[in-house]
């Protein structure tokens, strides 16, 4: 059994930690005018981040026991086309995750 | 037609994509949580309190290990640590709301309300503070529910459910579906391309480090690359 002393602290530290983080410009900076070369690099920060926090899942994902594996690859990539190509979030995650489970279902 | 009333709804109706990935994901946090030994209760305040489905799996990790309850803390604050990079991206589309709406924006701010909404905002410039507001309130009150109760499912049903295979993987296609939209130019296509790059190749590195500086590296490069264009368009 866990320490609940130790669970609890661990929960309500993480919370307000991340809730701190999350405030910080927002709250801070909040209606002061950012500087032009501020706010060229923060047009950025989708695409900087969520590319490079799904790469690792893609290339070694746990499910399948850390090798790239190709039905995941292809779904990804279908995601990634119809998305661009559509100029929609909705149909990338529908044409997304019908490659994914459509494939899982044919070979395995 | 962009009344705040409207896009309220519209935040809301946007939100919907993301019940096919937030089912899974708390489903799975419930599940996890409890096996790791945390009660119905620790798992929902943690759910509720945390609301960041990655940082809340970490931490639960290194508590299910017994380790130490700092770096149970430090490793879910790690991988929060992007959302200071999508605080200060709120900014200038938010920033002028009251000190109290802040924080309560500062609560919801999740990888997809924080995409989603800049998305939208970008597409629609005209649109007004209140309207901003409503339209980042409807997409959040679309979601969180979701995320509370399939948590709650998981927990309450715990092992029952079956290792369901490729439940990881809903949470990569989002992201992937969240960034396409916006691979509109060569700057966001070349921060994309070295956020990737960087990322795998420093991936070993620990407390999401490798994130941290490939998302540095990929934002410093589209702001290059889009400064080269527009002197040169000048030039021209």
């Amino acid at each position: 059994m866990l320490n609940d002393t130790h669970v609890w602290t661990a929960i309500a530290l993480l919370g307000l930690g991340t809730w701190a983080i999350r405030f910080s410009f927002l709250g801070l900076i909040g209606s002061r005018q950012l500087p032009e070369w501020a706010l060229r690099h923060l047009r950025y920060v989708s695409v900087a981040v969520m590319p490079g926090l799904v790469a690792p899942a893609v290339a070694w994902p746990a499910a399948a026991g850390g090798t790239l594996e190709p039905v995941r690859l292809i779904a990804v990539i279908v995601a990634l086309l119809v998305g661009a190509s559509m100029r929609s979030t909705l149909g990338a995650i529908i044409a997304g995750l019908a490659v994914l489970y459509t494939l899982l279902a044919l070979v395995y | 037609m962009s009344r705040t009333p409207y896009q309220f709804r519209r935040g809301a109706l946007n939100a919907l994509p993301f019940v096919l990935m937030l089912v899974p994901f708390g489903l799975l946090f419930g599940v996890v949580a409890t096996e790791a030994g945390l009660d119905l209760f620790q798992t929902m305040a943690m759910t509720v309190l945390v609301i960041a489905g990655a940082a809340q799996f970490s931490a639960v990790a290194v508590l299910a290990d017994h380790g130490p309850v700092f770096v149970a803390v430090a490793t879910g604050l790690a991988v929060n640590l992007r959302m200071a990079m999508y605080s200060a991206a709120l900014v200038p589309h938010l920033g002028k709301a009251p000190l109290w709406q802040r924080a309560l924006i500062a609560y919801g701010m999740t990888d997809q309300s924080y995409a989603a909404s800049v998305q939208h905002y970008e597409a629609h410039p005209e649109m007004t503070l209140p309207q901003r507001i409503a339209y980042y309130t409807g997409f959040l009150i679309a979601l969180a529910p979701i995320w509370y109760s399939a948590t709650l499912l998981g927990a309450l049903i715990g092992a029952a459910i079956p290792p369901a295979y490729a439940l990881d993987f809903a949470l990569p296609i989002t992201f992937v579906a969240l960034v396409a939209p916006s691979l509109r130019s060569l700057p966001h296509i070349a921060a994309a391309f070295v956020s990737v790059v960087v990322s795998l190749l420093l991936a070993f590195l620990p407390y999401n480090l490798w994130l941290l500086i490939a998302a540095v590296l990929a934002m410093l490069t589209g702001a290059e690359i889009e400064r080269q264009m527009k002197r040169r368009v000048t030039h021209a």
